[in-house]
């Protein structure tokens, strides 16, 4: 099997695909917004993760109480103050970035592959009792705000980061269901698939080596997306008190302890918010570049 | 379009029954005893084995389902081990805040979604589109708590321009209860003072409730818009001299509106689910901040209690967006 017509066959696609990679990258840079807010993510995980060594007063993330140094207004030695017992407000933030991003990324890790493989089983085998218990269920996570039940099942769990994102985790992977659902049923019908059929492949094979691949563009866009809601949803648990627990310090709820101390010490809350702010729109952001991104190269 | 809500409204028994499930086991897998977590450490186990009898916990749990489910289905939720009250007396209580204020935020995304999307579109690409997209980004991504908080801080403890707590200002005298929506009822009983401070009260924690939904909506009116501006059948009318003006408000606006009932009611679940933490920062005393009061006090009967009663909500709501759906494009209905 190694006649020179396929030999060629494979260097072919390598340099095709860098050219592809190469237009694509092109196509991406042209939209300005979307390259700030790829920059912006870069910059977040690389404080989340030098975070613990450039924060100036690292010891401030645990239990630590300094009262001569609390309600510190922003100032060179705290730049965004302290808080009532006196720790730097910089530095904890520095340290919730990490649990913010592993929100996400962990979440997504979990909730990603069940929702793509229940959503492309039920999409290819249409008809199928399969089909009808995935879609079903699938129905009745997606008639209730994902928050509202998040929190429920966050509260009867025991309060901590870990439950926190086993709660939105199980809200979450229905999304993907019905999204890939969606794509793998009108893909089913196609001549690639057909042809799939007819020389025998397995309903594996269709499934995930002819199907998922061509379902991957709007699964990228809606992961991006999603990594900003699932770090809204985080903090908005934690806010409640239902995710990383004090002293340990999380956004959500720097900013609701920060929000008794209001308007006097505005520093407390205002930062830790505008934290929230500043991780999630970056994705929001890269999120809209990929998805005109992948619609640009439809339209080719 | 009747068959069309006969199969809505069957999904939606399904889809409800199916909750129900899901409910009952969260809140009866919940790690530890619940009996025990109310009454305390002290609490002798005679009153802890009488209670557990009380709430049925001592049968199977096909058996508490049964009990839970025909007692929902009556409205009894059970008592509220929180407030000491049945449940559904809370909720009569505590519902119509809640409504008054995801109502209120709903019209208002409703409505300013609406009008910045369709800004957005006609003036595409100029300095007022760029305001819009701007505007849209911090909106979607900026939690409703947040919103909340800085609105408090900037407009409330800075400015002193709105009220910050509850609904109802003291020395006002408050309306009596006719719908439970202070702002409906003193509008009801001719109390404009009443009126005009409640809506006062309205103000900061629906504009918060309403900022993400509202975004959405401006962004998805936009681009639907800009996208079926580009068809051929708006090139044709063009073509045939009819004013700009018209083409927007009679050919291009309805079927570009599709997208945006759409996301109008996923935008209702969001207002409502943030009503959970607004509610509780401006101690707005309705449904949202009583469930999670009872969450945070691991309340069984108010959790699923809760939930239950915000599914409905939603199953409604969807149902009625399908079918202004249904009503927008005919391709739906007549499947």
């Amino acid at each position: 099997m190694t006649s020179p017509s396929l030999m060629a066959h494979k260097t072919g696609p390598t340099v095709q695909r860098r050219d592809v990679l190469r237009r694509a990258w092109y196509n991406f840079s042209r939209n300005r917004l979307s390259v700030v807010g790829l920059v912006i993510v870069l910059l977040v995980v690389l404080l989340a993760v030098i975070g613990p060594y450039i924060a100036p007063y690292p010891g401030h993330a645990k239990a630590f109480v300094d009262f001569r140094n609390s309600n510190q207004r922003p100032s060179v030695r705290h730049w965004f103050g302290t808080d009532y017992i006196g720790r730097d407000i910089l530095s904890r933030i520095l340290f919730a970035l990490r649990s913010a991003l592993l929100m996400g990324v962990l979440v997504l890790a979990i909730a990603v592959p069940v929702g793509v493989v229940s959503g492309v089983v039920a999409g290819y085998l249409r008809g199928s009792l399969a089909e009808m218990v995935i879609m079903r269920v699938t129905d009745i996570f997606l008639a209730i705000p994902a928050m509202v039940l998040a929190l429920a099942i966050a509260s009867v769990l025991a309060p901590n980061l870990r439950n926190a994102m086993l709660a939105v985790t199980v809200m979450w992977w229905p999304w993907y269901t019905r999204l890939v659902y969606g794509l793998a049923s009108s893909l089913r019908n196609e001549y690639f698939v057909r042809a799939a059929e007819l020389t025998g492949a397995s309903a594996g094979h269709i499934m995930f080596r002819e199907i998922l691949p061509n379902c991957l563009a709007p699964i990228m866009t809606k992961i991006t997306l999603d990594m900003a809601w699932v770090i809204m949803i985080g903090a908005s648990l934690s806010f409640v008190g239902l995710g990383e627990q004090p002293p340990i310090p999380s956004l959500g709820n720097m900013v609701s302890d920060g929000a008794k101390y209001m308007p006097d010490q505005w520093w407390m809350t205002v930062f830790p918010a505008i934290a929230i702010m500043l991780i999630v729109l970056p994705f929001n952001l890269l999120g809209d570049g990929i998805r005109d991104l992948f619609a640009m190269g439809e339209e080719r | 379009m009747l068959s069309y809500l006969g199969k809505r409204l069957v999904g939606a028994v399904f889809v409800l029954a199916g909750l129900s499930v899901v409910i009952f086991l969260i809140a009866r897998v919940v790690p530890g005893d619940p009996v025990r977590m109310a009454l305390g450490p002290q609490a002798p186990q005679a009153v802890v084995e009488d209670l557990r009898k009380q709430l049925h916990l001592d049968k199977p749990l096909h058996v508490q389902y049964y009990y839970w489910v025909s007692g929902a289905v009556r409205g009894d939720f059970g008592i509220s081990l929180m407030t000491n009250r049945p449940v559904t007396a809370d909720l009569k209580e505590y519902l119509p805040a809640t409504l008054e204020l995801v109502l209120f935020a709903s019209i208002l995304h409703g409505l300013f979604g609406l009008i910045l999307g369709i800004v957005a579109a006609a003036y595409s690409d100029s300095w007022l589109d760029n305001f819009v997209r701007v505007f849209a980004y911090i909106g979607v991504t900026t939690p409703g708590f947040v919103f909340a908080v800085l609105f408090m801080l900037i407009f409330g403890y800075w400015w002193h321009l709105l009220p910050v707590i509850g609904r109802i200002g003291y020395g006002v005298t408050v309306p009596p209860t006719i719908t439970g929506m202070m702002t409906v009822d003193s509008l009801l009983t001719g109390n404009l003072p009443a009126f005009a401070d409640a809506l006062k009260h309205l103000i900061l924690p629906s504009v918060a409730l309403s900022m993400g939904a509202m975004s959405q909506e401006a962004r998805i009116t936009r681009s639907s818009m800009v996208e079926n501006l580009n068809k051929d059948y708006i090139y044709m009318s063009v073509a045939q001299g009819i004013p700009r003006r018209i083409i927007m408000r009679k050919y291009l606006l309805k079927p570009s509106l599709i997208p945006t009932v759409t996301v109008f009611g996923l935008g209702c679940a969001s207002t409502m689910a943030g009503a959970f933490l607004v509610e509780l920062i401006f101690n707005w005393p309705g449904f949202a901040r009583y469930g999670i009061t009872g969450m945070l006090m691991k309340d069984l009967n108010v959790i699923s209690a809760t939930v239950l009663v915000v599914a409905l909500c939603f199953v409604v709501v969807n149902i009625i967006v399908d079918l202004v759906v249904a009503y927008l494009d005919p391709r739906i209905r007549l499947q």
